[in-house]
């Protein structure tokens, strides 16, 4: 694996002319979103959103603050649900449902859909209990078969090696990028098909942002990964395919080797050559 | 980088779908018993609000008369009110409040502009917070050792002593937390015209903190206002018209105590009227003050 | 400012320095004052009592505390059984209290209508600005006589002639006893436990419970696995705090406990607690007797009981109090 040195290639070559590692061939849809609008009370924060999320690759949104990226990362494991006075119209089929239809099964869809977010969430457990809270919602594991599902999330979060030892003891006690590991870890031992990152590594050190950028690129063999960041770099190192919102739509979306080359819209070209944002 | 890369197919037990299913459905059945709990639970403390302001309503109304404010209470069966208790119950709340404000606002300002994390600080915050909720008798039995025994008597003053001291740790814990509120920025912006602390605090920061701390002071009366046990073994009772406070004081709480507990059926009319009242009083301080604070916010 | 001053400005203004400073150090020490004061209060408070009650300890010793006789004509007195009444009430009313609290407060956290949390939440608030007394005429004369009549005998039929726990809830049925005190303090203390559950429920960042529904969480599943855990401290802090209030109310329990000096195996049977009995028996006693030297005592006992409860709710609070 020449992750590292591929990485840093691409983190040397700045704006403009920033070159994507990925391959621009995409696969079949897993998510596919049709005419999406998304309201916050009144207010249209997404305008009739329409595109598909490949098959096990890693799909970046990218745009300025407010531009609806991460909103649109919340309409697909439904967590606006949670707040009154947010809804979402339209389609996102996934495995030929629904996901935003009121009939969604929501504790199913999040099995399905996993979530990490900006900042790590250990809850106050311990590393063990951390990581089986998820597993024993959806499944009921023997002991022994709990312990090995433990130890896969956890190596498959690249943080096996640091944790082993200390399974039992609090989670909080880890330092911010293991923590982060540690969320990546319990949404893997769910089994989700998708996972959803929001700014994964807004809150880590450059270390563990790029611990946790090669994690996300050994993920896709197995996940369906979506991610939002505002780092351009970062998108260009880990996406297959970039979208990029602004005002509520979507601008432009193209493979991410194609997007970063040779954008086809002006605001695209804008926003990546960092003259807003 | 030190990435395992071996570790391959999920272990486990493949997903079946029906089994996650029907798990599925377990959840959401003790999801929604436990939802059906809590309403009823909440329900249940909302039901007890309403009995009690129901009873009161309708009891004390219906012994609810002129006369009640009118007439000093009585022996029963002739015809008494409860003028001296209501003017008693003022007076002593009144004063209370007037001597335990003060006191009260200063230790909070100690607290929240002298005291941030200092030892002592600690210290008066703790013992005060203790007084917050210390049993209220024991104030009075405090004030009976300190004041009755050695004037000889129960007395007016007793009774707002009493009330005073539990007045103080209110008013403590409002004036420090509404001063906690105000933006150091502030501070620094007075301190930095060359202005001495003490104006600072005087003319501003209570200044900005009025709304909060007149809130803590309602609260406070409000909160002596129904006390009696505190009352029992300081002011007493009088059963005629005094407004001397050497003398032994009247208050509607120690007298709708006394009423309430007697058999005559006159009495614990008047008792009701004087529970409807103390209650619509207290309730609209707590009522009047939060609506302070809301509009200030 | 004392650099200001040394600096020799122009005169004037270092009169108006001065005053300043002046006006500075009374302040100051004004305020600081007033907080020794309010040290000095409660150590006057714990002292007095001790002094008062002296008398009783040295009369009766370590006794007083077990012994169960409250015999005026006899003049021999013990506190054994209004330190049970006041223990046991306490710990009946937290039992029945914290579930109906802690339903409350997930109600007003996570399941009420946005628009409904404000009114229902003050509405809970006022429960507990009402006056001790009138939770004692209400009870007394409303809650007393429907128990008597529709509950109590029901209870002491079915309960009551079960193995073991039998006992607990026999007896005639007046409505009035220990139960009675417990149920109505879990009513007077609930709104007290409940608010402060719901402050400390809110303080989770949404962003843990978030982790936790994206996991496919129920509600109910975050509450368990979730925010009670992250509030589990601050939680028994207030409950501590509503026990500390129950141990010391006076007036609703005088109403409701049936006033008897005896410790009876039925729940049902009338007791007394330390305040109830010191509220009954203070106008009886004559100065200086042993009798208010004993009821002082008593106030001593309470206080140093509460003092306990109410130090480890604030040492569990201080996290929630820091804010």
């Amino acid at each position: 694996m020449s992750t590292t040195t591929d990485t840093q290639a691409a983190a040397t070559q700045g704006f403009g002319g920033v070159q994507a590692r990925s391959e621009a061939v995409l696969n079949a849809p897993r998510i596919a979103i049709r005419n999406l609008d998304f309201f916050y009370g009144d207010n249209r924060a997404l305008k009739a959103i329409d595109f598909d999320i490949p098959d096990r690759q890693v799909t970046g949104m990218i745009g300025p603050s407010g531009c609806g990226k991460s909103t649109l990362l919340r309409v697909l494991n439904r967590m606006y649900s949670l707040y009154p006075g947010q809804r979402a119209t339209g389609e996102a089929m996934l495995d030929g449902m629904n996901i935003v239809a009121p009939d969604c099964d929501l504790n199913a869809l999040r099995a399905k859909v996993g979530m990490v977010f900006q900042k790590p969430t250990p809850f106050p457990m311990t590393i063990y209990e951390n990581i089986a809270f998820g597993v024993r919602l959806h499944e009921k594991l023997s002991k022994a078969q709990m312990d090995e599902r433990v130890e896969w999330a956890l190596t498959r979060a690249a943080i096996w090696e640091e944790v082993k030892d200390r399974l039992d003891t609090s989670a909080l006690g880890l330092s911010g990028g293991q923590q982060q590991r540690l969320c990546i870890a319990r949404t893997i031992a769910v089994r989700p098909e998708v996972i959803l990152f929001d700014e994964p590594t807004s809150a880590l050190d450059p270390i563990s942002t790029l611990k946790i950028e090669e994690l996300i690129d050994e993920l896709k063999r197995d996940f369906t990964i979506v991610i939002v960041t505002h780092n351009m770099q970062q998108a260009a190192r880990c996406a297959d395919q970039v979208a990029f919102f602004y005002l509520g739509e979507l601008i432009e979306v193209a493979p991410a080797a194609q997007m970063f080359t040779a954008p086809k819209h002006a605001k695209t070209q804008e926003y990546i050559t960092g003259r807003f944002g | 980088m030190s990435l395992s890369l071996t570790a391959g197919a999920v272990p486990g037990p493949r997903k079946d779908p029906s089994v996650a299913a029907a798990l599925g459905r377990r959840r959401k059945r003790v999801n929604l018993i436990v939802k059906v709990l809590c309403v009823a639970a909440t329900l249940i403390g909302l039901a007890f609000l309403a009995s009690i302001l129901v009873t009161l309503t309708y009891r004390g109304f219906e012994a609810m008369s002129l006369r009640v404010f009118t007439h000093v209470t009585a022996a029963p069966g002739s015809d008494g009110g409860l003028l001296n208790a209501i003017v008693g119950s003022l007076i002593q709340a009144t004063l209370g409040t007037m001597i335990g404000t003060p006191i009260g606002m200063l230790v909070g300002t100690y607290l929240a502009e002298y005291a941030r994390g200092s030892k002592l600080g600690n210290l008066v915050r703790f013992v005060s917070d203790i007084l917050l909720s210390a049993p209220s008798i024991l104030i009075g039995l405090f004030v009976y050792t300190i004041i009755v025994l050695p004037m000889g008597g129960f007395s007016g003053w007793a009774g707002v002593v009493a009330l005073a001291i539990i007045v103080i740790p209110v008013v403590v814990r409002t004036t420090e937390d509404m001063l906690t509120l105000i933006p150091n920025t502030l501070r620094e912006a007075v301190m930095g015209l060359g202005a001495p602390k003490w104006k600072m605090i005087v003319f501003v920061c209570w200044k900005s903190a009025r709304a909060g701390i007149i809130t803590g002071v309602l609260l406070a009366v409000a909160r002596v206002a129904g006390e009696t046990a505190p009352l029992l073994f300081t002011s007493l009772g009088n059963n005629t018209w005094s407004t001397d406070l050497m003398k032994p004081m009247s208050s509607l709480p120690v007298t709708i105590y006394a009423f309430a507990a007697s058999p005559f059926e006159d009495w614990i009319a008047l008792a009701w009227a004087g529970a409807l009242l103390i209650t619509l009083g207290v309730l609209g301080l707590n009522i009047l003050a939060r609506t302070l604070l809301r509009n200030r916010t | 400012m004392s650099q200001a001053a040394t600096a020799s400005p122009p005169a004037p203004e270092r009169v108006a320095r001065r005053a300043g400073n002046l006006g500075d150090i009374a302040f100051e020490w004004a305020c600081k004052g007033a907080g020794i004061f309010v040290l000095l209060l409660l150590g006057a408070i714990i002292v007095e009592l001790f002094i008062a009650g002296w008398p009783a300890f040295r009369a009766f010793g370590v006794g007083f505390l077990t012994s169960t006789d409250w015999d005026p004509v006899q003049e021999v007195f013990g506190a054994g059984v209004s330190i049970y009444g006041t223990v046991v009430t306490a710990v009946l009313a937290i039992v029945l209290a914290v579930p109906l609290a802690f339903g409350a407060a997930f109600y007003l956290t996570e399941l009420a209508p946005v628009w409904l949390r404000r009114p229902v939440g003050t509405a809970i608030e006022l429960l507990a600005a009402v006056p001790s007394i009138i939770y004692g005429m209400w009870g007394f004369f409303v809650i007393v006589p429907f128990f008597a009549q529709n509950i109590q005998p029901f209870l002491i039929d079915t309960l009551g002639e079960l193995p073991f726990i039998g006992a607990l809830f026999q007896g005639p049925p007046f409505g009035t006893g220990i139960f009675m005190a417990a149920f109505i303090l879990a009513i007077m203390i609930l709104p007290f436990i409940a608010a402060t559950m719901r402050d400390v429920f809110e303080q989770v960042p949404p962003v843990y419970k978030e982790s936790a529904y994206g996991l496919g969480a129920t509600t109910w599943e975050v509450m368990k696995g979730v925010v009670i855990p992250y509030t589990r401290v601050s939680v028994v802090g207030g409950i501590m705090l509503g026990l500390g209030r129950a141990l010391g109310e006076t007036m609703a329990v005088t109403f409701v406990i049936g006033n008897a000096n005896r410790i009876s195996t039925s729940l049902f049977g009338p007791g007394n607690t330390i305040a109830s009995l010191i509220a009954l028996e203070f106008g009886e006693s004559e100065i200086g007797s042993l009798k208010l030297a004993s009821l002082l005592a008593l106030g001593f006992i309470l206080f140093f009981l509460s003092f306990i409860v109410l130090a480890t709710s604030r040492y569990l609070l201080r996290s929630r109090l820091k804010g």
